[in-house]
């Protein structure tokens, strides 16, 4: 690799993608859709620990990324048993409808 | 060495505090007796107590100051209190006064209230007052003093509306108590005015400075004296705020006697005697005494010559004789106006039991035109009584003669411009004293028998005929009795070959003022002994109209009455004092109460700002409580637009503050 990509563009990319992940969790209503923009803003802090590690180079940045997507992992494999346990017993993902905590 | 009387100066107030206490928390539950006998024996004890200083101090000469005990009481830099007792000659008289006419008064509430509701209170409120009495008297400083004035004050309002379920027993103990106020305020302000240029409240102290600086004279010390006299004529009830005494009749007559008749009352007086130092140096603020005295005391007296209510003929003649004392005090003739202090704790107590007595009689009646005849129904009542209507009414050798005879002769001797002036004034009471006295005398003992057979009383036991009081009651009126006869013995002056010992006894209080008097005791005993004659003359001058009016030619007084309707009813509606202050004053301060303190300044300002605080919190409130929508997604919205707000003021916003 001759021309390195500056580090402006992985946070830029990364702050597109995290703005997206927000934007995504506070508009859809669709439990699985606000599930996967969750994931989109753990890899867009994902992106930026790369960037960083590469930059400095400096490995610490890479395990934390492993840690992140083993708990991303994790809790996918969770929140999608959550999700299929509450379509289960409410027939609907709306999360306007699954408010029963609401005051 | 045996043990100091001084060292249990302490007990004689505190006893009747616990006793207070004891009847006043446990009361309710307790036994009448139970209540009778803590009440009588936490006064009895400190009565023994004074006792036994008498004793002591008889024996161990004459010395100034008996006893003192002293705690700092106050501290702040440059300015201290003790709180401090002291007994001195003046305090040893009034002492005896309290315990033992207290003790006495005590004894006869036994039998009179004992069948009121309330009895446990009612010995509660006395014994409450007797605490604050002996701390008044006992009292080294001004302050302390003033504890105990305020104190009586508060006792006094408490017992005046002890049947606060009736109206006007209630609204007499708040006249009390606010007129009472007006004269405290002046007493404050002398306080005031004695920390500014003493820097000290205790007695010693304030009157060695003005002993030591001969050249004081007037000017800021007339300022206090005459506050001070504010304070006296309140609590003594003089010109101009007399007006609650004869109000204060509302309350149980044993309170009458003890509180409004024997010992509050000539707190005053003490005060006055007491500060002595401070008036002699100001000739005004004596004069003012003198003259307030003399006109209290015949203002008083022309109201009682009508009055029908028995206890209310008492009470002015109360305000009467203080005025006298008032004006022995005025005179700088303090010895003579604790002497005077002194038979009339004596006589007009006893007047006040025997009024008691009489209206125990009749269940209930206080009108003298419904009594009558009564001389053969309770002859023990009459004869006690007639001890202290000779006595009040200056008659030799009764108490009350060689006391007011002591005031006269001093008044009409004195170096006071208007001596003469104000020695006829007090002539002339005496004769009317005489004459009301003697009225209420015929009316109540004599003729025929007016009062009816009451079926149904006020009074709480079951209805009988006319009965003589139990001896419970009657045993004070006797002792009362005796000494009403022989209590002036101890003043009787030279002239008529006595030693005047209670002068003598009160010389080492009194020393500076006894010995510009010194000069004029030599005068003459010739002319003494004519001014005792002149004043007994007046005396029986009185007798003569009330005999003559209400028991030889009965209607004559109704006649002149009459006759001279105009100056019958001024003095029958009392000058129309109250009714003058209830237009010029209490009715313009409820106004201004109603209008401008209650509209404005409690509905406006307290209670506004009130409004206006819980308003704004609800306005506020409404705004805000949007945002707690309970949407969870808005709630993650808030949270991105605050992380995002942060993020920006932590990148861009570095340049704001870091320049």
């Amino acid at each position: 690799m001759s021309a390195q990509v500056p580090i402006a563009a992985y946070l830029i990319l990364a702050a597109v993608l995290f703005s997206i992940g927000v934007a995504a969790f506070l508009i859809k209503r669709n439990l699985i859709t606000i599930f996967m923009s969750i994931e989109l803003m753990l890899n867009a802090v994902n992106l930026t620990f790369v960037a960083f590690a590469h930059m400095w180079h400096q490995v610490s940045g890479q395990i934390f990324v492993f840690f992140v997507m083993v708990v991303a992992a994790a809790e996918a494999a969770v929140g999608l048993a959550i999700i299929i346990a509450i379509f289960r017993t409410r027939q609907t993902l709306n999360v306007d409808q699954i408010d029963l905590m609401k005051l | 060495m045996s043990p100091m009387p001084s060292s249990y100066l302490w007990l004689i107030p505190l006893l009747p505090f616990a006793g207070f206490l004891i009847n006043g928390t446990l009361g309710r539950k307790l036994p009448r007796a139970a209540v009778t006998a803590v009440a009588l024996l936490f006064t009895a004890i400190p009565a023994a107590i004074v006792a036994w200083l008498w004793i002591t101090m008889k024996a161990a000469g004459a010395p100034e100051v008996i006893g003192v005990i002293s705690q700092p009481w106050i501290t702040i830099t440059g300015f201290q209190v003790d709180f401090a007792f002291t007994v001195d000659h003046l305090t040893l008289i009034m002492l005896g006064v309290v315990t033992g006419v207290g003790f006495l008064i005590h004894l006869y509430s036994a039998g009179y209230m004992a069948h009121e509701e309330g009895y446990w209170r009612f010995f509660a409120y006395l014994n409450l007052f007797m605490f604050f009495m002996l701390v008044l008297v006992l009292a080294e400083s001004f302050l302390l003093l003033f504890v105990g004035w305020e104190g009586v004050g508060l006792a006094s309002y408490l017992l005046i509306g002890f049947y606060f379920k009736k109206d006007s027993a209630a609204n007499a103990g708040k006249k009390a108590f606010i007129v009472n106020r007006i004269g405290d305020f002046g007493f404050l302000l002398a306080m005031f005015l004695l920390v500014e240029h003493f820097g000290n409240l205790n007695f010693t102290e304030v009157f060695s400075a003005i002993s030591a600086n001969p050249d004081w004279h007037g000017g800021i010390l007339t300022a206090i004296a005459l506050l001070l006299v504010l304070g006296a004529a309140g609590k003594s009830a003089q010109i101009p705020l007399y007006v609650w005494l004869p109000d204060a009749m509302e309350g149980p007559t044993p309170v009458s006697a003890l509180i409004h008749a024997a010992t509050m009352v000539t707190a005053g007086i003490y005060m006055v005697a007491r500060c002595h130092v401070l008036f002699d140096r100001s000739p005004y603020a004596l004069g003012v005494v003198a003259v307030i005295g003399a006109a209290t005391a015949i203002f008083a007296a022309s109201i009682g010559m009508v009055q029908h209510d028995i206890k209310r003929v008492l009470a002015y003649s109360t305000v009467s004789q203080l005025g006298y004392m008032f004006l022995a005090c005025g005179v700088g003739a303090y010895a003579a106006g604790i002497f005077h202090l002194l038979t009339h704790a004596f006589f007009k107590a006893l007047l006040f039991l025997a009024a008691g007595s009489v209206i125990h009689a009749l269940s209930g009646e206080q009108d003298m035109r419904r009594m009558g005849g009564l001389r053969k129904r309770i002859p023990i009542t009459f004869w006690t009584m007639s001890a202290g209507v000779f006595a009040i009414a200056g008659i030799w050798p009764f108490a009350g003669f060689f006391s007011k005879d002591e005031i006269l002769y001093r008044t009409f001797t004195s170096d006071d411009p208007i001596g003469k002036l104000l020695w006829a004034v007090g002539l002339i009471t005496a004769g009317m004293t005489s004459f009301y006295m003697f009225r209420l005398w015929f009316k109540t003992f004599f003729g025929p028998e007016k009062f009816k057979t009451a079926d149904k009383d006020e009074h709480g036991h079951a209805a009988h005929g006319v009965h003589e009081s139990p001896w419970i009651m009657l045993f004070p009126l006797v002792v009362l009795a005796i000494l009403s006869v022989i209590g002036g013995w101890v003043g009787i002056p030279a002239a008529l070959g006595g030693h005047n010992e209670i002068e003598h006894f009160l010389d080492p209080v009194f020393a500076n003022a006894s010995t510009a008097e010194a000069a004029t005791v030599v005068v003459s005993h010739g002319l003494e002994l004519t001014l005792a004659a002149i004043s007994l003359l007046t005396a029986g001058i009185g007798f003569f109209f009330a005999y003559v009016f209400y028991y030889s030619k009965r209607g004559t007084a109704n006649a002149i009455a009459h006759k001279s309707k105009p100056l019958y009813n001024l003095l029958a509606n009392k000058f129309y004092v109250d009714e003058i202050y209830n237009t010029f004053i209490v009715t313009p301060l409820l106004m201004f109460t109603r209008l401008i303190l209650e509209l404005l300044v409690e509905n406006g300002v307290v209670g506004g700002s009130g409004q206006a605080a819980g308003a704004s919190a609800k306005g506020i409130g409404s705004l805000t409580r949007r945002i707690q929508s309970g949407n969870i997604r808005s709630y993650a919205g808030w949270l991105a637009f605050g992380a995002a707000a942060v993020l920006l003021v932590m990148i861009f916003g570095r340049s704001l503050w870091t320049r």
